[in-house]
């Protein structure tokens, strides 16, 4: 840090930040999303056969979940291990409303099996499907905005943040788990047949599903990236790196996390709700504390600072996860807690960061290599400044 | 009234299970600023412990268990402690994550091991029965618990190792320029921190069967007594284990088993609005 | 209008039995460029946290524009035009200068105006970054900044929220000489057109920028007036100036170890290279006083004598 003084009077040049990023920088993200989006609903279902393309779906639907925390954890520093309850919220309303559709005015199979009698109060509005979509995203941002706001303005966080939504994931299960008549219990609510008047069985619903989940994660990455990149992304990140400081800024941290962490919980309903037609299951294994942690771990894995990577990861962990459980089922466990072990001892920006470091490596070489050809003309005023950002946190 | 007071002593055992696994996580999440999720995994070493100590002692195997699984689990702490967490100090959102990963494998490894269903381990003869509504296992598991307790207190408050590792626990700078090595106090409080959770498995075994997945039950509510008692405060860490036990116990015994668990949540959360920081309060800036 | 901008009037705080500030008066005009010094455990820090919300008086109040300041949360009293920094500059790390600058400019914006992203850049972001020559590194990450740099940054993300007062608390401490003199060439320029109150130690820095100066002694005003009354004064002497630099006056470091805690200890003069984690550092330090008073002090003292034999 000795290049502080050559600095206090700048030569005045054309400060980059007022110029905007080059063409080339801002076409390069565009160009990349258009490939991924073409391939994921143009190629995707043509190219795969219906099973296949139902897993892709599957793990889409988890995709979103990542988002979600991507956004939460990656961005705004909260490390939500409950993401699973709203996952299931969004879940269980449209399994319920499956249910009372194909029950078609009589009692859904389970409640008779469990000698319910009369359909809960609970379950009668969710025979309106319009409901049911609204609520599985509603309820969930209601929810985590009650739990935010209640949390947050206590500035209860960090690890105490994460302890309480891992709480709450256990506590859901066990409610879920308890209540047999109303949800199902252990087994949840599944066998359901027919979506919006289409077979669900069918190759043609599925694929129709499929697209719906591909294009809603999309929409939505879009979404969270210029969230990520406006100034409230922005504050986001400052509150990640130091809550206190933008308390002084006049800022209140608590009011930005509630918002964001209601959104991921949002993110989360609507990917719950996306599940069950594909999947034709919600129960509590798909929403406690593990599959909760799964997710972020594959948003570790994929790369938490970065909502591409989240997404990535979850896909990538989902394949794996189907591919190791078919050859040998033991192992995944093993090769999971490895994996997860590996990844945050040794690269904690997961894939993506990976990616940046290779790439600023490579940045750098070629830098160096320009800098000797062009002689010691930088002098100090470089120096410190060549530290790539990403050596940091 | 006599379902309240059956309840006492099942709500006060659990209770006391509950805090011999806190302490280990109060310290370590007090002094280090480390969440450590594969804790449970020691409570079923503990518990795995004392079912093997069986082949050999029988009956007393519980009583044999109880050195053996603290240095059992301690020695597994420590190890977690060296080769890994110590990378991670200051940094608790990645540790919990990592020794995530930690518990998952030794889970499997549980399971391959000693198999996926649940063994039992035969619990002294003398532990069998009781004095009125006081059933003698939960009895010694009180006792337990109290004397870990006491232990704790003298260790940390009349030696001198225990003294140091409370002023690494309120500042570890100010404590590492004093000539502290800061780097053995936080291997001791491992070791001992994890040995607890051996010694709560033992006392699980004899109210429970044993299973590779008896810490993840476990584990959830030993945090939210680390969350409501204050980080690193053995008082915090008695009453809020004794209140959560209790809680516990009446919330499952009014109304019903699957909604205790969201009462306990609910009381926590309204319990942080009023003292957001815990029932005791240390004061260390180190934590965000 | 003929109340005084800020008016502090008989506050107290109290650290766990300690009295860290006792019986405070202090009154400062619009305009006024006020230097408060004192040595190291006078309250200074202390009553400028008290003053932006971070701690609570035991007594006394403060009135900013003749409103009460008692209650009200960090962020609101920053809302009223209260501005501060900290001993420990802490910028974003990850955001670029500009950004740094943006985010403290856009604070009254409405949180869903936020989620628009910026363009180009605003007038109070333009001036900011002109009062504090720093549009050079405008799109440089934060974290590349040296120590000075960091400074100056904080004091134009203050600058861009166009406050009515700024606290600066040691702007120049671990500075070298020329960003001493930056700095204070800085100050001159900013206490133009704000109300300024600087926390400062170094006497070299306060001879040459300040004209009012309050001076604090063991939570107490000890003395007010200018640069040369202060100086003349036989009791500023007496604490202050007899020394050289602000180096420990036994008596008054040991009273604060034992109560007010370790947090007074490395949060000294230099407590930027002494706390070392910057981001939480910054209001922990800040908040020094609220170290576990008691307890933290006799404990790491005794183990800590224990050892060194």
């Amino acid at each position: 840090m000795t290049a502080t003084v050559r600095n206090l009077v700048p030569p005045a040049p054309p400060a980059p930040a007022l110029r905007g990023p080059s063409l080339r920088d801002r076409l390069k993200g565009p160009a990349v999303f258009t490939f991924v989006a073409v391939l994921a609903l143009v190629a995707a279902p043509l190219l795969l056969e219906p099973f296949r393309l139902n897993l892709l779906a599957k793990y889409l639907c988890y995709a979103i979940v990542a988002l979600g925390i991507g956004l939460a954890w990656g961005q705004g520093g909260m490390l939500t291990l409950g993401q699973g309850v709203f996952f299931g919220l969004g879940g269980y309303a449209m399994g319920m409303y499956l249910k009372l559709n194909d029950a078609g005015g009589d009692l859904p199979d389970f409640m008779v099996w469990s000698g319910v009698e009369k359909l809960p109060a609970l379950w009668a509005p969710f025979a309106n499907p319009v409901f049911a979509v609204v609520f599985a995203v509603a309820g969930p941002v209601l929810l985590a905005l009650l739990l935010g706001a209640l949390v947050f303005r206590q500035r209860v966080r960090g690890a105490y943040f994460a302890i309480l939504t891992q709480a709450l994931a256990a506590a859901t299960v066990i409610l879920l788990v308890g209540q047999q008549g109303l949800t199902g219990g252990t087994n949840g609510l599944t066998n359901f047949f027919e979506l919006f008047g289409q077979d669900l069985a069918a190759d043609e619903t599925q694929r129709g599903l499929y697209l719906v989940v591909a294009a809603v994660l999309g929409v939505l990455y879009l979404l969270a990236r210029q969230l990520v990149r406006s100034r409230f992304g922005r504050l986001l990140v400052a509150i990640r790196d130091g809550e206190d400081r933008v308390r002084f800024l006049g800022y209140n941290p608590a009011t930005v996390k509630t918002v964001t962490f209601a959104v991921s919980a949002g993110m989360a309903g609507l990917a719950g709700a996306l599940f069950v037609p594909v999947v034709g299951i919600i129960s509590p294994a798909l929403l406690g504390v593990v599959p909760s942690l799964e997710l972020v771990v594959a948003v570790a894995v994929g790369g938490r600072f970065s909502l591409a990577g989240a997404v990535l990861g979850a896909v990538l962990m989902g394949y794996a996860r189907t591919s190791f459980s078919e050859e040998f089922a033991d192992g995944w466990l093993y090769l999971q807690g490895a994996l997860f072990i590996l990844v945050i001892s040794l690269a904690p920006k997961g894939l993506f960061g990976l990616l940046a470091a290779a790439r600023n490596l490579i940045a750098a070489r070629t830098q160096s290599r320009s800098r000797t050809m062009d002689g010691d003309m930088a002098g100090g005023a470089d120096g410190p400044l060549v530290e790539a950002p990403e050596a940091r946190a | 009234m006599e379902a309240v007071v059956n309840q006492l002593p099942i709500g006060l055992s659990i209770g006391a299970v509950l805090l011999l696994i806190a302490l280990g996580l109060t310290f370590t999440f007090g002094q280090m600023g480390v969440i450590n999720m594969a804790h449970g995994e020691f409570i079923m070493a503990g518990a795995y412990t004392a079912y093997l100590l069986q082949g050999w002692a029988g009956r007393q195997a519980v009583l044999v268990a109880l050195p053996v699984a603290f240095a059992v689990a301690g020695i597994m702490g420590l190890i977690l402690e060296r080769l890994a967490i110590r990378h991670f100090y200051g940094r608790p959102l990645d540790t919990l994550l990592l020794t995530w990963g930690v518990s998952l494998v030794l889970q499997q490894l549980a399971r391959d091991l000693f198999g996926a269903p649940n063994v039992q381990v035969q619990a002294p003869t003398w532990l069998q029965g009781g004095m009125g509504i006081l059933p003698y296992n939960r009895l010694f598991i009180f006792a337990l618990a109290v004397g870990s307790v006491v232990a704790i207190w003298g260790y940390m408050n009349r030696t001198s190792q225990g003294r140091r590792m409370q002023a690494v626990m309120q500042n570890r700078q100010l404590a590492a320029v004093s000539g502290i090595n800061t780097g053995r106090v936080d291997q001791r409080t491992f070791f001992i921190g994890s040995g607890l959770a051996g010694i709560a498995g033992v006392a699980l075994t004899l109210i429970g069967p044993v299973g590779p997945a008896l810490g993840t039950y476990y584990i959830v509510d030993a945090f939210l007594v680390v969350v409501a008692g204050g980080l690193g405060r053995l008082g915090g860490a008695v009453i809020a284990a004794a209140a959560l036990g209790l809680l516990n116990s009446y919330a499952e015994f009014w109304t019903n088993a699957s909604l205790a668990k969201v009462i306990v949540l609910v009381v926590i959360i309204g319990f942080l609005q009023v003292r957001p920081q815990g029932l005791f309060v240390l004061r260390a800036r180190a934590l965000t | 209008m003929s109340e005084a901008l800020l008016e502090v009037r008989d506050l107290s705080v109290v650290f766990d039995g300690f009295r860290a500030l006792d019986g405070v008066d202090l009154t400062v005009e619009r305009g006024e460029l006020r230097f408060l010094i004192g040595p190291n455990g006078a309250g200074k820090t202390t009553l400028i946290d008290v003053i932006t919300g971070l701690t609570r008086p035991a007594g006394g109040s403060v009135r900013f524009e003749g409103r009460d300041l008692a209650g009200r949360k960090e962020h609101e009293i920053v809302r009223m035009g209260v501005g501060r920094t900290f001993q420990t500059s802490v910028v974003f790390e990850e955001l670029t200068v500009l950004e740094n600058l943006d985010l403290a400019a856009s604070f009254r914006r409405p949180l869903w105006s936020l989620a628009r992203r910026r363009r180009g850049v605003s007038d109070a972001v333009a001036a900011a970054m002109e009062t504090t020559q720093l549009h050079a590194l405008a799109d440089r990450p934060a974290g590349v900044l040296s120590h000075g740099q960091r400074q100056w940054l904080e004091i134009g993300m203050l600058i861009a929220q166009g406050p009515r007062l700024l606290l600066l608390d040691e702007p120049v401490a671990g500075m070298s000489g020329e960003e001493r003199q930056h700095t204070g060439e800085l100050l001159t320029e900013i206490a133009k057109e704000h109300t300024v109150i600087v926390i400062e130690h170094d006497m070299e820095f306060l001879r040459r920028y300040a004209s009012q100066v309050t001076v604090l002694h063991e939570g107490k005003v000890l003395v007010e007036g200018s640069v040369d009354e202060v100086r003349a004064d036989p009791r500023v002497q007496e604490v202050y100036l007899g020394r050289t630099d602000d180096t420990f006056d036994p008596a008054v470091a040991g009273k604060t170890t034992a109560s007010a805690g370790g947090g007074r200890m490395a949060g000294g003069p230099d407590a930027g290279t002494a706390i070392g984690e910057g981001v939480v550092a910054g209001p922990g330090a800040a908040g020094t006083g609220t170290m576990s008073g008691t307890a933290a002090g006799p404990v790491a003292g005794s183990a800590a004598a224990g050892e060194v034999k």
